[in-house]
């Protein structure tokens, strides 16, 4: 499990979820779940023209994530990104059908860019990968105040001189970079299972966010460490076991929660804590 | 006139049996799409159309399997998510895209799952490729009855609720002062809505699904104030998009290329660019922050 080969599978997924963990508390914290599911499955039509036309694919992938970001961002209103978000997608997703008319034996690689290939990770890609990773790590630091600001009091951080749309349109490029970075390792969709999962279940723990954020990266390794394991024990996919860990913790954690908030409710009516705000 | 239309639509275009299912099925789950889309775009409810898409592919995928009808398996994962999806209660805009999102993602897991056990004990390969896809020219004409009549369902519901789905959208305070169950309202919406994904996923693919349930309305939403003839337009320009993009995508085999254009390509660039061009010309509104 820990032999020369599978050795780059830990580190890569380790640095994967460590910023999956990291960019999911603000996509979820931001309400942006749908431009997190979007991006990274719409970035592969940017793989497929890249090979198309002969150039490395994760160019490809990164152009067409920053483009998908930039679409959502500049489309969007104010409030709302949802049909923006929707319209970029399947325009991602059209012209990536029309690149792939084009060629005709890609199908194995669409499969492996949907569902990743973790377990063929080779050792020359764990630099670029971790170069990335720094780089949206440094851009998410630098952000942080403000990304939190724009999240929980939007009107008030537009008062102090804080623009929501250019908050917006950074964090969905710094979301566009992350999927650059783990599409081609994970694929597009165990990329969502580890952005999503892992921070809705870390807020269901703590409102305080730096306390969510850091919990929210432990869940996020917990998941995919755990998920390996069990792959490489059973043979059956890493993507299965990611999303069926990440979605039965938090249906767990928010059992539990619900169940003990009515008990403690249910017996201290007066001093019960004030329902946190999901 | 004749060698004008002789250019426009190339030979065999009336004549050809996949461009006949093609038109009907297209025309049908545009009308569909178009028609619940205009209550999913002013609901925001874009993420969960988009979602129930997949979660019904991971039931596609899981009928290849079984060897029951993929329709059934469609239907049934997506129907069942819907439900997930509505007894999370979530209340805000927000809190409800993530529980979307977290079913969405355990879809996604089991379509893994699925997929990985169809490619090792089946041999259907190129299955999630073409429920990505789908391929409109493909449908076969002996699933024209059920498309029919499942949208004729659907449709009839919509319009039966039409009122209620109205008030609820727009004014969640009111209707539930007037005792109607805003709740319930949501419930039943969300099933209509896996209906008509499914029905459109199924036979022309997720991307189209989603593009036929979000772009026609959002664009016919630009254009009038009055959601009737919002819902009206949206049915319209969805099936003109797909008709346009069919006959397209037909004539593009006579294109000085290798090949023909892939109609999803075609049907929604011509959906997006529609509702681009709704957005520079269309009346400006600020999108409202229904519930």
């Amino acid at each position: 499990m820990f032999s020369t080969f599978y050795i780059n599978t830990w580190y890569a997924a380790t640095m994967v979820a460590f910023v999956a963990g990291t960019i999911g508390f603000f996509a979820v914290i931001r309400g942006s779940a749908f431009p997190a599911h979007a991006l990274p499955q719409g970035a592969f039509a940017g793989a497929a023209g890249a090979s198309l036309i002969g150039v490395n694919t994760i160019l490809g992938l990164g152009v067409f994530a920053l483009l998908g970001a930039i679409g959502i961002g500049v489309l969007g209103d104010r409030e709302r990104h949802d049909v923006a978000t929707a319209l970029t997608f399947v325009l991602m997703l059209g012209l990536g059908a029309f690149f792939l008319s084009l060629t005709t034996e890609y199908a194995p690689e669409i499969y492996s860019l949907l569902f990743g290939e973790i377990l063929g990770v080779a050792h020359s890609e764990l630099l670029p990968i971790a170069l990335i990773g720094v780089v949206c790590l440094a851009a998410i630091t630098i952000l942080y105040r403000p990304m939190l600001h724009s999240s929980f009091s939007p009107e008030l951080a537009e008062v102090n001189g804080t623009s929501r749309r250019r908050i917006d349109l950074a964090f969905l490029i710094i979301l566009g970079l992350v999927t650059t970075m783990t599409v081609p390792v994970v694929g597009a969709l165990l990329m969502f299972s580890l952005t999503i999962a892992p921070a809705a279940t870390a807020r269901q723990f703590t409102a305080r966010p730096a306390l969510a954020l850091a919990l929210s990266i432990l869940i996020a390794l917990a998941t995919v460490w755990t998920a390996i394991a069990i792959s490489y024990e059973t043979n059956y996919p890493i993507g299965f076991f990611v999303g069926a860990i990440g979605t039965t913790s938090y249906t767990l954690v928010k059992t539990v929660k619900g169940a003990y908030r009515r008990y403690a409710s249910g017996r201290h009516v007066m001093t019960a804590a004030p329902a946190a705000t999901t | 006139m004749t060698g004008f239309w002789q250019g426009v639509v190339e030979p065999g275009f009336f004549s050809s049996a996949p461009v006949h299912s093609a038109v009907a099925v297209g025309a049908i789950v545009a009308v569909v799409s178009g028609m619940t889309g205009v209550f999913t775009v002013i609901r925001g409810h874009s993420f969960a159309g988009e979602a129930l898409g997949d979660i019904g592919s991971t039931g596609g995928s899981a009928s290849y399997l079984l060897g029951i009808n993929p329709l059934i398996g469609f239907l049934g994962l997506s129907v069942l998510g819907a439900g997930l999806m509505s007894a999370t209660g979530a209340r805000t805009r927000k809190a409800r895209d993530v529980e979307t999102g977290i079913v969405v993602g355990g879809a996604l897991g089991l379509a893994a799952l699925f997929l990985y056990l169809d490619t090792t004990r089946t041999s259907t390969t190129g299955a999630p490729v073409t429920i990505l896809f789908g391929s409109i020219f493909t449908v076969p004409s002996s699933t024209l009855p059920i498309v029919a009549v499942l949208g004729g369902v659907t449709l009839t519901i919509l319009l039966a609720l039409y009122r209620m789905l109205l008030l609820t959208s727009l004014n969640p305070g009111l209707a539930a002062a007037r005792g109607t169950s805003v709740r319930l309202v949501a419930v039943a919406y969300l099933a209509l809505l896996a209906v008509a994904v499914s029905l459109s996923a199924i036979t022309i693919g997720t991307i189209l699904s989603t593009a036929l349930l979000i772009g026609p309305p959002a664009t016919a939403l630009r254009l009038t104030d009055s959601p009737g003839r919002a819902t009206v337009l949206a049915a319209v320009i969805g099936v003109a998009s797909t008709w346009l993009g069919i006959l397209l995508a037909y004539d593009s085999d006579y294109w000085p290329r290798q090949h023909g254009w892939p109609a999803s390509f075609l049907i929604v660039t011509i959906i997006v660019a529609g509702y681009l061009l709704a957005r520079v010309f269309g009346r400006d509104i600020r999108q409202p922050a229904f519930g």
